[in-house]
């Protein structure tokens, strides 16, 4: 039988628009019951986990909610609060600027401040290479320029260190042309030279001439998260050059050079931090040229850098050791020696490579810093469990403090490890 | 660095110490040994005119005096009469507790949490990937500090235990939990206990070979034992057999309130509380990383391959992911183990008597021997990093791919 048009009820002409997924399917209920509710134990994870965040926020909300940011003492705090539970963050207001610079003279805050400010001038084009390279001049002169803001002092002491610097460039400069290696020695060996035996009459010299000083400060009023961020900086950044030449060393073929670097790094990473530490405050005077005074600070730099090169060492050896043999192959068949194909070839590949691993040891080294609290230092922690903790106003308010110490530190530790991924991203590219 | 290829010269001269390449790594050398050589001769010569100059001498004579001093932890007894070599031991021996005990709940922790982690419930995902982040950022001392001032001033004083209407009670009548530590019960061992000890040592051996043995008859034959009763079993009953033939050697020391305080039972103290339970936290959160990043480098295959043969995502976990995850895990799980074992000299910040506290704190202070004893608390460290390290290493080596 065929049909005509005409017979038929209805044609439909056009496709029908697509219906909605059913509600179980998509949307919020489909999420949670893919992402929550898939099964039975799934249910009763996901119940017991709704359980936990809620007797966490209803212990903790009220804490925050009734926090008293405006008391003079713990006593005063209380009667406001008047039984409610409730933080006391006063004592975060009014102790702030004794957790941030420690006893620093409250009239110089400014100079620590702008030295701060001025560090991340000086990282940024270290940390993200779309900065203008010109910017790298900063931060080659910030160390000079923090120490001076911060110490105070004659202004001369950080120019004529930064000459010697200047000075053992210079050399190396004019050597560089007949061995790398040479030149690196006789650069430095000027600069200590220059550091040694000239600072000293030029400072007194230069000052008689023209006496430009900001007030001294003593390294024991230095404290707070100002000396965790002082030592966790200066540590890391002589530890690089250290472990790179650690590294170098344990790779190298020379068998006592060889011998040297592994004791030195098996040695330092088989120890824990706090007896460096130990070193620093009783042991490292005992080993200086006698009537010589270090500053504790300059000690613990000495001891903490030693510290992380080891790591670095450790770090960058595994880049090295990532680095195919034919690039070391390739370096010798174009016939550069050692120190060229390290610097040309090889370095930059291997330090790449190990970037991630060298950004964890910073993080991990920063977080150490926190130890020299042990060695009665006045860091950040020292700040509370000392003065702060044992004051007749604040006795007690431990909870708060201590929040706020680790606040501070996960701030800063988040973010250099969210930099750290965000390197890996982007150095990742070539290497699909 | 020589390389091999230069042309062989026909005599030697003193310009080729520099210039020849074959010579020139023998010269740096000689010049790197000779300028260590100098650094420690001036280093040792400054130290030994500076102690000639405040009278000192470097003697461990020190050792075999009397300590003077108390240590409220003790694993072995220990009185102040006794020596400070003595002291250093008992300090050696609390590192000792707190680093394998601290292992092995990190272990647990971040197995858990790893595992957690990559789960599919989002929620429960989301929190543990909070924990590690939160942890793994704060420095590990403040963490210890801050479940220290729980241990000491959140928890009640044994005295609110006391009245009729107590503000504090104990959990099951056997555990305090005060600001003065942990009160739990003591076992008491009395004649007879060894035998049960050792029943119970020989079961936990037979149920190791039921279940080699079980393995066997499945490999073998194809037949499968009912391995969990029959190990539920051995562990349970010959014990308990044993316990009751003995006349019930070993019971329990119950601590109870007398006065101001709890007597008897075992006291495990704030101190070591905090530092155990931050310490495990903290390189917990490291572990749970590295066994996630195992986890998700084993392939997707393999899980896949197991659901195809009808596992159950448990049983896919467990025989067959974590075996594979195990081998990527273990060495920086080891550098993690190295770490929790280091930085249990923190133990300073909460007055715990370890190493650090006894040969590195009171004896120290009380002798003045800085030298000496830095040097041996060092010595001790490098030791038993080195043991760990070579342990770990063994196992490593036992479980990691053969490749032929």
């Amino acid at each position: 039988m065929v049909h005509t048009p005409e017979q038929l009820a209805f044609v439909r002409t056009e496709t029908l628009p697509a219906q909605a997924p059913p509600a179980t399917a998509a949307g919020p209920v489909h999420w949670l019951r893919a992402n929550l509710f898939s099964s039975i134990p799934q249910g009763i994870m996901t119940l017991i986990a709704l359980y936990l965040i809620y007797s966490f926020l209803v212990a903790v909300i009220p804490w925050f909610a009734n926090g008293v940011w405006d008391a003079t003492s713990i006593r005063d705090c209380r009667e406001q609060l008047d039984g409610a539970r409730g933080g006391c963050f006063a004592v975060l207001s009014e102790r702030w600027p004794q957790l941030l610079f420690g006893n620093y003279p409250s009239e110089h805050y400014g100079r620590a401040t702008l030295a701060f400010v001025l560090l991340f001038v000086a990282l940024a084009p270290l940390l993200f290479s779309e900065l203008p390279r010109k910017m790298l001049w900063f931060t080659g002169l910030f160390p000079f320029l923090a120490y001076w803001l911060i110490w105070g002092g004659s202004i001369w002491v950080p120019v004529l260190a930064l000459l010697g610097v200047v000075l053992g460039f210079v050399v190396y400069q004019l050597l560089a042309d007949r061995s790398f290696f040479g030149a690196i020695i006789a650069g430095v060996a000027a600069s200590m030279l220059f550091w040694v035996y000239l600072v000293g009459p030029l400072d007194s010299a230069l000052s008689a001439i023209a006496n430009i000083s900001l007030d001294k400060v003593e390294s024991r009023e230095i404290g707070g998260f100002m000396i965790n961020f002082i030592l966790g900086i200066s540590s890391m950044a002589l530890a690089l050059p250290l472990g790179i030449a650690l590294a170098l060393g344990r790779q190298s073929d020379l068998p006592i050079i060889k011998t040297i670097c592994v004791v030195f790094i098996e040695f330092i990473r088989g120890v824990p931090l706090i007896t460096l530490l130990f070193v620093a405050s009783v042991m490292l005077a005992y080993f200086l040229p006698p009537g010589s005074n270090f500053d504790l600070i300059l000690r613990v730099i000495i001891m903490i850098t030693l510290f992380a090169a080891a790591y670095m060492a450790e770090a960058i050896r595994g880049g090295l050791a990532a680095l195919p043999r034919g690039q070391y192959e390739a370096g010798a068949s174009i016939g550069l020696d050692y120190w060229q194909s390290m610097r040309l070839i090889i370095l930059p590949q291997a330090l790449k490579i190990s970037i991630p691993s060298i950004v964890n040891i910073a993080l991990s080294l920063f977080k150490d810093t926190t130890l020299v609290s042990i060695i009665s230092m006045f860091d950040v922690l020292g700040m509370i469990g000392g003065p702060i903790l044992s004051s007749t106003a604040w006795f007690g308010v431990y909870w708060e403090l201590y929040i706020a110490a680790a606040a501070m530190f996960f701030v800063f530790c988040y973010g250099i490890s969210q930099y750290s991924q965000y390197l890996e991203r982007k150095l990742a590219t070539d290497r699909r | 660095m020589s390389l091999a290829t230069d042309p062989p010269s026909q005599s030697f001269r003193l310009s080729m110490l520099l210039n020849d390449t074959r010579y020139r790594g023998y010269t740096f050398q000689v010049i790197a040994l000779l300028a260590l050589v100098a650094l420690f001769t001036w280093l040792i010569s400054n130290a030994i005119t500076n102690l000639a100059a405040l009278g000192q001498d470097i003697d461990f004579g020190f050792l075999g005096q009397p300590a003077g001093y108390d240590i409220n932890q003790q694993l072995i007894p220990f009185v102040s009469t006794n020596t400070h070599m003595r002291a250093a031991i008992v300090g050696v021996l609390n590192t000792l507790l707190v680093a394998i005990l601290g292992c092995i709940l990190a272990t647990i922790v971040g197995v858990v949490v790893g595992v957690l982690r990559l789960s599919s419930n989002w929620l429960v995902a989301k929190i543990m990937s909070i924990y590690v982040e939160i942890f793994r950022n704060v420095p590990v001392l403040i963490w210890i500090l801050i479940v220290f001032n729980v241990m000491a001033n959140a928890l009640p004083s044994p005295r609110a235990f006391r009245g009729d209407d107590p503000d504090a009670s104990m959990l099951f009548n056997a555990f305090a939990f005060t600001n003065r530590g942990v009160y739990v019960p003591k076992p008491v061992w009395l004649d007879g206990s060894s035998i049960v000890v050792g029943v119970f040592i020989a079961s936990i051996i037979a149920i190791f070979a039921l279940r080699r043995y079980a393995r066997h008859l499945l490999y073998s034959q194809g037949r499968e034992l009912p391995v969990l009763p029959l190990s539920l079993a051995l562990f349970f009953l010959p014990t308990l057999a044993a316990f009751f033939a003995m006349g019930q050697p070993i019971s329990l020391d119950y601590p109870a309130l007398k006065g101001f305080n709890f007597q008897g039972g075992l006291q495990i103290r704030g101190s070591f509380l905090a530092l155990w339970l931050a310490l495990s936290l903290y390189t917990g959160a490291f572990i749970a990383e590295n066994v996630r990043g195992a986890i998700l480098s084993v392939s997707k295959g393999q899980s896949e391959a197991a659901a195809s043969l009808g596992l159950r995502p448990g049983r896919i976990m467990s025989l067959v992911v974590l075996p594979q995850a195990l081998r990527v895990m273990i060495p920086p799980n080891i550098s993690q183990y190295l770490n929790l074992t280091k930085n249990s000299s923190l133990a300073a910040a909460v007055g715990y008597m370890d190493i650090t506290g006894t040969l590195g704190g009171i004896t120290l202070n009380q002798t003045g021997r800085s030298f000496e004893a830095i040097l041996l608390l060092m010595g001790f460290y490098l030791a038993i990093s080195l043991a760990i390290s070579g342990i770990m290493n063994l196992y490593n080596n036992s479980v990691k791919l053969k490749e032929r």
